[in-house]
């Protein structure tokens, strides 16, 4: 048998398509963390209680009205990007004037807020959510085998980010929004609702982050502290991509899943450190980040 | 001559019975249970031992015997230094009397060290580690349900008889999961089975998958999982996922409670081997405390950390009782002296060391279609005497041990 | 200037007395998350660097002088004196590479080494992982103090409180505190000016770093432990809580912010679950209502700086 390094090929490529799906996790969550910076210049910490929010709601329709998987993917991120809606015009409005520190503090407020209060209602060890029937089982791919599950979040997790970067970077929805992050006083001039098109974007953002929830459910347990440690990560991610550019958190997301997941084989020990050492590394070459203009 | 030496013998006796109320302080005794309220640990001790405290009160009949019993609580977060702070300020400034429960090795082995130095009580019901009757053990703790050795005795032990020569393990990387890797690897190592690898997964792990694969590729028998909250469900639930057990290799959880299982669901936990000091549906006795818990409980039933409370409450309130004192070194000594006996775990004894013996069983997860009513997830393979459960007392090299 | 002075000696009369109402080892926790507190406002109050990794200075302190005074029997005067020069000096190594950057990435710089230096203290093994370093002993000081006295390590932290507390506002008042407000207000402009700021900003930063590392080492004999809890992520982000809370910028505001999350933290540790729900409503009241701090709200009505 080939070896790399004294791992059999064969696993390493069993190793690098896991961390390929990991990675689609990081990405569709930086990439809500991405639209909501690059239009609100809001660092949202609350994005981890917002996935959770999405596999939760996911769980409650499962067990109190019978709606399965497919349903749960299109009500989650819609009744959780309401919740955004309310947030941003409540709470979030006063803020985009200030310094990013007072939202990411504000934001951090309610995470631990809503976090909490799922905590005392439903527990810690979280609850179960099973794989909807059309993906159960998996295939022998000869090296390694793979769930139809994991196979169906990697496709579905990059048909999205590349629907959402078509949308914001190719059409003219998307060219009013970029319009509207550098001028906003001249784009409403042209007779465009900015505001309003600031909190969907919100919502659009937070639904993004309830949609990766959705799709976690069913591979993590569906508990109340399932994105509190993420958020750190998926904030590094976009750092590390250029903060606000959606392709640099996409690329960038994709590619620490599979670091991370060479690291889990070599220096396992290292695997959750791996991605600030290279944040760290970026930083320091690369002040934008990989795909970011420094402004 | 005769009647004075009666009299003065009934007046010493009165004075003694008098010394003796003097001395339980302040005319209260103060029960502290502390331990993870809010995250990972929740569901196996959180408001759920405070409750069982207040039952073992309840049940010793505090209040008609005219002992004052308060209960106070707090949340430690696993984090030794919250732990240990919280310890202090109770025993300084509330006069906590004794303290209870507090799961995560760190932090009990921090509550261990300011309890002796301020010559309290402490008796642990939630953490693992063996050391707290080994190096690390004192006069002023008991150690009263499951340890490292236990666990990976029990269960490594067990299943290595069965044919579960050998092991790879997906261990947490901390000290504690080192510790229970290393019992285990000596238990399987000593039955004449073969550890073929080890992998170490950072604490709170989302994704087990890849370290999954690398136990797959090992070819062992057996992958224990030298871990436990949060990770252990979600090497469980992954390890199904990706077809683990279907293949032919078998999970050894070395640290799971009920709760995890029950979070796990059946489907998904079936086939599990484990060992625990408690389950619920054991006996009538067991049965009935159990389902006046979960009634007072949002209907969740006990886990033996549940349990464990309850029987040390119950037991530390008699030793009050008997001793006519509440004072740290001296309550536990009389504690070591009386024999165990209650409800949940039956009669036992408390060892020199501080060790608290009861059986181990050895218990396995139900398949869906055996469960026949809520929470009905185990079976029993086999049960471990008392005496053989846990770590001789001259090995723990434990100095209060002659 | 004069009401700054008369504060000052007001807070020293109170935490001196304070021990007699109060349990004193609360009080020393608040003097020491109080410095730290202070010594990360010293930071971003007045250079307008706000670092995301203040915790590693704290915890590295704290192993450094608890190693120190556990394994190689130092003395406390020069376990603590150890403590704050490794802090002092990881503060030289990453302000080197951190100051470089501005805003969001200097935060996020100064967090991906923090995360590092926690990985380091997570896999060596002086530090004992997750049970940290136990049973420190306090030791006597100068060799005729012992602090296993309460009142004699009361007495020191506050001496050590009190003259971290000096320094920060010495620095602050000195002509190097000017420039490194000039340097927050307006970057470009001071180096106009003349002013070497990176210099000026290192300096700052290892400064800042010094004194988190005197309350670091303080707190290890103090509770007589080092833990993981000092160097993980969630305490530097507390520390940006404290100070915004009491107040940014202002130079009794992170006392004040200190005394109120620890005070939380402490009793409301009997509210199990719901201390992070009050914790989080608090920050968003306070992002919402009141935010310039406790302390920069009060000094606003007053129209004096405090």
């Amino acid at each position: 048998m080939t070896e790399i390094f004294g791992i059999p090929t064969q696993a390493l490529f069993g190793q690098l398509l896991i961390g390929l799906i990991n990675g689609s996790f990081y990405a569709l969550l930086s990439l809500g963390l991405a639209v909501i910076f690059g239009l609100l210049n809001i660092i949202n910490f609350a994005h981890g209680a917002q996935y959770m929010l999405g596999a939760f709601c996911a769980y409650f329709l499962l067990n109190k009205w019978g709606l399965g998987y497919w349903w749960a993917l299109v009500i989650a991120p819609i009744a959780v990007g309401i919740t955004g809606v309310i947030i941003e015009r409540t709470m979030l409005k006063p803020l985009y004037k200030l310094d990013h520190l007072y939202g990411l503090l504000l934001t951090f407020g309610l995470a631990l807020v809503i976090q909490g209060l799922f905590r005392n209602e439903f527990g810690s060890s979280g609850l179960p959510y099973p794989i909807t029937k059309e993906l159960t089982g998996g295939h022998n791919l000869g090296f390694m085998f793979l769930p139809t599950y994991r196979a169906w979040v990697i496709v579905a997790s990059l048909a999205i980010c590349l629907a959402t970067w078509f949308m914001i970077e190719r059409t003219r929805l998307g060219a009013y929004l970029r319009a509207a992050t550098e001028n906003p006083q001249l784009v409403q001039a042209f007779g465009i609702n900015v505001p309003r098109m600031i909190t969907l974007t919100y919502g659009f953002g937070v639904g993004l982050a309830a949609l990766a929830g959705v799709m976690a459910g069913p591979i993590y347990q569906v508990s109340p502290q399932m994105g509190a440690d993420l958020i750190i990560v998926v904030f590094a991610v976009v750092v590390i991509g250029g903060m606000g550019s959606i392709m640099g958190s996409i690329v960038t997301g994709f590619g620490l899943g599979v670091i991370e997941g060479l690291t889990k084989v070599f220096y396992p020990e290292a695997s959750n450190t791996v991605i600030f050492i290279i944040m760290a590394i970026v930083l320091l070459i690369k002040p934008a980040g990989l795909f970011g203009t420094q402004k | 001559m005769h009647a004075t030496r009666k009299l003065s013998g009934a007046v010493i006796l009165a004075l003694a019975a008098m010394g003796a109320q003097a001395q339980v302080s302040d005319g209260v005794i103060k029960i502290g249970v502390m331990n993870d309220m809010s995250s990972l640990y929740a569901d196996i001790g959180g408001p759920g031992s405070v409750t069982a405290a207040r039952m073992a009160v309840e049940d010793f009949g505090a209040a008609k015997k005219g002992m004052k019993v308060e209960i106070l609580s707090a949340d430690h977060q696993n984090k030794p230094d919250v732990g240990s702070a919280i310890a202090r300020q109770w025993y300084d400034v509330d006069k906590v009397d004794a303290i209870f429960d507090v799961p995560t090795s760190s932090v009990a082995l921090a509550v261990n060290q300011v309890t002796r130095d301020k010559g309290k009580a402490f008796i642990v019901t939630g953490a693992a580690t063996s050391d707290l009757t080994g190096k690390a053990c004192s006069p002023n703790t008991i150690h009263w349900l499951y340890d490292t050795w236990m666990l990976a005795n029990g269960t490594g032990g067990a299943i290595v008889k069965t044919g579960g020569d050998s092991w790879f393990f997906i261990t947490a990387d901390y000290a504690f999961g080192h510790a229970l890797e290393r019992d285990t690897a000596e238990v399987v190592k000593k039955n004449g089975g073969k550890v073929l690898g080890a992998v170490r997964a950072p604490l709170n792990t989302q994704d087990f998958s890849s370290f999954l694969l690398q136990a797959q590729a090992s070819k062992a028998k057996i992958i224990g999982l030298a871990n436990a909250g949060g990770d252990t469900i979600n090497s469980i639930k992954q390890a199904a996922e990706f077809g683990i057990v279907k293949g032919g290799q078998n999970l050894a959880g070395l640290l799971v409670f009920i709760t995890d299982v029950h979070g796990l669901g059946l489907q998904t936990a079936q086939g599990l081997i484990l060992t625990e000091n408690f389950y619920w549906d054991m006996n009538d006795q067991t049965r009935a405390w159990s389902k006046r818990f979960a009634a007072r409980n949002g209907g969740k039933y006990p886990s033996m950390d549940h349990a464990g409370v309850y029987s040390a409450v119950l037991h530390y309130l008699k030793a009050v009782e008997a001793a006519k004192t509440d004072e740290g070194t001296k309550i536990i000594a009389q504690m070591k002296k009386m024999p165990t006996d209650d409800p949940l775990f039956g009669k036992g004894r408390v060892r020199a060391d501080g060790r608290k013996i009861h059986p181990a069983y050895l218990f396995e997860v139900k398949k869906p279609s055996e469960s026949k009513y809520p929470y009905d997830y185990y079976k029993v393979r086999a049960t471990i005497p008392a005496e053989q459960a846990f770590r001789p007392e001259k090995e723990g090299g434990c100095p209060l041990v002659k | 200037m004069r009401h700054q002075k008369i504060a000052l000696v007001i807070m020293a009369v109170l935490f001196a007395l304070a021990p007699l109402a109060v349990y004193p080892v609360f009080i020393m926790k608040v003097m020491t998350f109080a410095l730290f507190a202070c010594a990360f406002n010293l930071l971003i109050g007045y250079g307008g660097l706000l670092s995301f990794g203040h915790a590693m200075f704290l915890g590295t302190a704290g192993y450094a002088a608890a190693h120190s005074a556990k394994v190689w029997g130092f003395p406390p005067e020069l376990a603590i004196l150890f403590g704050t020069g490794a802090a002092a000096l990881l503060g030289v190594v990453t302000g080197l590479l951190a100051i470089r950057r501005q805003g969001i990435y200097f935060a996020m710089i100064t967090l991906a080494l923090a995360q590092m230096i926690y990985f380091y203290y997570l896999q060596v093994k002086f530090t004992g992982g997750e049970d940290g370093i136990q049973a420190v002993p306090r030791g006597t000081l100068f060799g005729f103090i012992d602090l296993s006295n309460i009142w004699a390590m009361y007495y020191t932290v506050l001496v050590i409180f009190l003259g971290g507390f000096l320094a920060i506002y010495r620095v602050i008042h000195s002509p190097f505190g000017q420039v490194l407000k000039c340097i927050r207000e307006n970057e470009p402009r001071a180096i106009s000016l003349g002013y070497d700021t990176t210099r000026y900003k290192l300096l700052a930063f290892v400064i800042s770093a010094t004194l988190a590392g005197l309350a670091g080492a303080t707190k290890a004999l103090v509770f007589q432990l080092a833990s993981l809890t000092d160097v993980h992520w969630t305490m530097s982000g507390e520390v940006v809580l404290m100070t915004l809370l009491g107040g940014l910028g202002t130079i009794f505001g992170p006392v004040v912010g200190a005394l109120i999350i620890i005070s939380m933290e402490n009793y409301l540790a009997q509210l199990g679950a719901w201390v992070t729900i009050v914790q989080g409503v608090i920050f968003v009241v306070c992002v919402l209502t009141f935010r310039r701090g406790v302390i920069g709200e009060l000094a606003s009505f007053l129209k004096k700086p405090l």
